[in-house]
């Protein structure tokens, strides 16, 4: 009797409370904030933005099963992160991408810049910026095709090139654009048009996104919306997303001021292009970005100054792919140079004390 | 059913904190409006005869001899080291081994109690305490027993004889009790306020000190206005409420909180110039030194959604926890019952473990709770930084996890492995289901193991 008794004794450890704030509820709820931008890209770009997010989605989730099911583990896509790298490569991509480009970019998010590294939690670069990153340099020239927003058939067909066979090269979309775009269509995002003629955009376009760019990118004060309800649920950290957009206004006002005519200013710095999905959804991957509270800071103001930089001084027109991904890169250095300065940690001023005393 | 969300309290953000920690679910309502009550004598009493920090006391009765309520049953051995009273009237049967709440059979003595005997104090002499030197009382303080019985059970009287050179100018009553379901300080400054302003005045003379700060937590308003309408006029004692957020019960977090004052890593609070003690602890002092009797019983909370009649009951040393539980109408096993509070208390390893000095409550949680706080889905750290921002003595646990994984013990050093007190607040918070805590115990050995066996 004694001895079965001592067999059966348990013994747990303290704390017995755990925060109902586990990774799979973190993950599931960045997905929620994600939905109503996919939402506003279907909307936007019609028929292919929606394929774009059902194919990149499911072939990032099925490569990572697969994957766990070749190695003999269990699977790892209940956590939902892989579901969030799916749906992020989808809005980062042109709209008009052949839909196997989207799927091979999403194949190598996941395979090379997640599972590669060791899965969640290993991985260095945010994976949805690995797989754009290599997609840039393989498809070039579909990589940097636009397409206008709001077109009126959006919703009963698809951008011709979106269904390119795979493996083969998208056809021109000249003859299809001539059709269907509005009048003065250059094929230009606002940051290009900016970049190479010094053309401004409407504001009110930029914020609310009824313009050129990549499938999820475009609206700017939705985007802003969705990291808010993640940044007050505390499952964002919403200083990464502050400091970015602070400094990346700061910076480009200061050089709106010393020559309006060159340089945009700083509301078109924020609404165009990637920087307001990048700086909420991007750079805030927990995995990738510094621990420490200061590192944070740092890690913020690095990304939001080189944004400004690579813009207004670099060979692209976009930077934030680099700039995130630049940050990530130094994200374990800055966290190794801001560590926490510990309670009652003895002071170099331990001489003084002595002295005093 | 227990709640699981923190009590929102608007006008905390003015209250006086420390800096980062964490807000677990209070669920203090099962008990805190539950004045103290006795609970009978159960028929034998197990007096563990090491109940506190330091050397285990030494017997003076034998088997067969008679003891009376309050009388010295074993002394101290040396200075740190507490003597120890009869509980209750009766016979002492035998020394024998006891199973304590960690696990470890341990020597104590078993006392059979006298039916139908009363719970009048039989024994002890009334002190003057005006007319006593700070030497007489700290020897008095020995004399009863009194260990700090928010939980460290460390030898009050050690305490009050700070290190040559540290002046104490502030003595600091600790009220928080923040971790979350215990109500047994809470009831305390209601029940017996006067005991706590008589302690903290005894405090105050032995140790020299010109003021006193009774520091408690916003979600026990309701204390800290007993304690206001007792407190002496001279304005030496004061009461502060602070921000309800754990671990504010901490020594270090009070200093932090109340007088803005950080004890210095590996120090003790009188190196700048504090001495703190538990309400418990005060109370005890307060009541027991002008009678010069000893500690035979302590206030016990008896809580969570486990148990029929949840409770703040006084409670004989040494009766054993099934008595108590039988009496409160719980009939399932040891397996759910913690002994303190859910952050830092143990679970218990069997009903046959004795009340002693240092537990000041027991937990009740359904088996679902402990399924779903227990069992959680374990994941790789996501580098979220929860914990670097929960950790009230700002470690960079999750660092310090992964060195620990990687069984790089002395590395930790370098982070400050040891300035760690076991709090609770990483693993509570980590989204991965990480038992840092656990990591950091296993580390903190390890770590004293290797540096032992260096040469």
């Amino acid at each position: 009797m004694s001895q079965a008794a001592a067999a059966s004794i348990e013994l747990r450890t303290s704390p017995h409370l755990r925060s109902p704030k586990t990774v799979d509820v973190i993950m599931r709820n960045v997905v929620y904030a994600l939905l109503p931008i996919c939402a506003f890209a279907v909307w936007n770009f019609g028929l292919s933005a929606l394929a774009l997010i059902v194919v990149c989605t499911g072939v990032a989730v099925l490569t990572e099963h697969v994957y766990c099911v070749l190695v003999k583990k269990p699977t790892t896509v209940g956590d939902w992160s892989v579901v969030i790298t799916g749906i992020l490569v989808a809005l980062i991509l042109p709209p008009a991408l052949p839909l196997w480009m989207a799927a091979v970019t999403s194949f190598i998010s996941v395979a090379l810049g997640k599972i590669f590294f060791g899965g969640l939690g290993y991985n260095v670069f945010n994976p949805a910026l690995v797989g754009r990153a290599f997609s840039q340099v393989a498809f070039t020239l579909p990589m940097t095709t636009w397409t206008p927003a709001q077109l009126p058939g959006r919703f009963v067909e698809f951008i011709p090139t979106s269904l390119t066979i795979p493996f083969l090269e998208p056809g021109s979309l000249q003859g299809w654009l001539s059709n269907v775009a509005p009048d003065g269509w250059t094929g230009a995002t606002p940051l290009q048009l900016m970049k190479s003629e010094q053309i401004g955009t409407e504001a009110s376009q930029l914020l609310f996104g009824t313009i050129a760019g990549s499938t999820g990118e475009t609206a700017a004060v939705l985007i802003l919306v969705c990291g808010l309800y993640l940044a007050v649920r505390k499952m964002m950290n919403w200083r990464i997303t502050f400091s970015i957009l602070v400094t990346a206004a700061l910076f480009s006002w200061l050089f709106h001021l010393i020559n309006p005519s060159q340089y945009p200013d700083p509301i078109f710095m924020l609404g165009a292009g990637s920087l307001m999905l990048g700086a909420v959804f991007m750079a805030t991957d927990m995995v990738s970005s510094p621990e420490t509270r200061l590192g944070v800071w740092v890690y913020g103001i690095f990304i939001g100054i080189m944004v400004v930089v690579i813009r207004l001084f670099g060979g692209l027109p976009e930077g934030v792919m680099y700039a995130i991904l630049l940050g990530n890169a130094a994200s374990p250095l800055i966290s190794r140079v801001t560590q926490p300065k510990t309670y009652g940690a003895v002071r170099k001023s331990r001489k003084q004390a002595k002295e005093g005393a | 059913m227990s709640s699981t969300a923190h009590t929102f309290r608007p006008l905390s953000i003015f209250r006086k904190s420390f800096s980062q920690g964490i807000h677990p679910a209070e669920n203090k309502h099962y008990t805190e409006h539950k004045p103290i009550e006795r609970l009978p004598f159960p028929s034998e009493l197990y007096v563990l005869l090491s109940q506190h920090a330091g050397k285990p006391a030494v017997p003076l009765v034998k088997p067969g001899q008679e003891v009376v309520r309050g009388e010295p049953i074993a002394r101290a051995d040396g200075f740190v080291s507490a003597p120890l009273h009869a509980p209750a009237t009766g016979v002492v049967k035998r020394i024998d081994l006891v199973p304590t709440s960690k696990g470890p059979r341990k020597e104590a003595m078993v006392i059979q109690v006298y039916p139908g005997e009363t719970q009048e104090v039989l024994y002890g002499q009334d002190r003057d305490i005006e007319a006593m030197s700070k030497q007489e009382l700290i020897q008095a303080v020995q004399d009863s027993g009194l260990v700090g019985l928010g939980g460290a059970a460390f030898p009050t009287h050690v305490k009050l004889s700070p290190p040559e050179g540290h002046v104490i100018d502030t003595v600091l009553i600790n009220g928080c009790e923040c971790e979350p379901y215990l109500t047994t300080d809470q009831r305390l400054m209601i029940d017996q306020a006067a005991d706590l302003v008589e302690g903290t005045k005894i405090l105050m003379k032995i140790l020299g000190a010109p003021r006193a700060i009774i520091g408690t937590e916003d979600n026990k308003i309701e204390s800290a206005e007993a304690i206001r309408k007792v407190l002496p006029a001279d304005g030496t004692i004061t009461v502060q409420v602070v921000r309800t957020k754990y671990p504010q019960g901490a020594e270090k977090m009070l200093a932090k909180a109340l007088v803005n004052r950080e004890i210095p890593s590996g120090q003790y609070p009188s190196s700048v110039g504090l001495a703190v003690f538990n309400v418990a602890t005060t109370v005890e002092l307060g009541q027991l030194l002008p009678k010069g009797q000893g500690v035979i019983e302590r206030v016990v909370t008896i809580t969570g959604p486990g148990v029929d009649k949840p409770g703040n009951y006084i409670v004989p040393i040494g009766t054993p926890l099934r008595f108590i539980m039988k009496k409160l109408g719980y009939e399932g096993s040891a397996k759910h019952l913690i002994t303190g509070g859910p952050m830092m208390g143990d679970t218990v390893s069997s009903l046959d473990v004795p009340i002693t000095k240092g537990c000041g409550g027991f937990l009740v949680l359904t088996p679902q709770q402990f399924e779903e706080n227990t069992l959680s889905e374990r994941f790789p750290c996501i580098s979220c930084g929860s914990c670097v921002d929960a950790c009230p003595m700002h470690l960079n646990p999750a660092q310090l996890g992964k060195l620990a994984a990687k069984r790089m013990y002395l590395e930790m050093d370098k982070y400050h492995l040891f300035d760690c007190f076991e709090c609770g607040c990483c693993s509570y918070v980590c989204p991965a289901g990480i038992p840092l805590v656990q990591y950091f115990r296993v580390s903190k050995k390890m770590n004293r193991e290797m540096k032992a066996a260096a040469p």
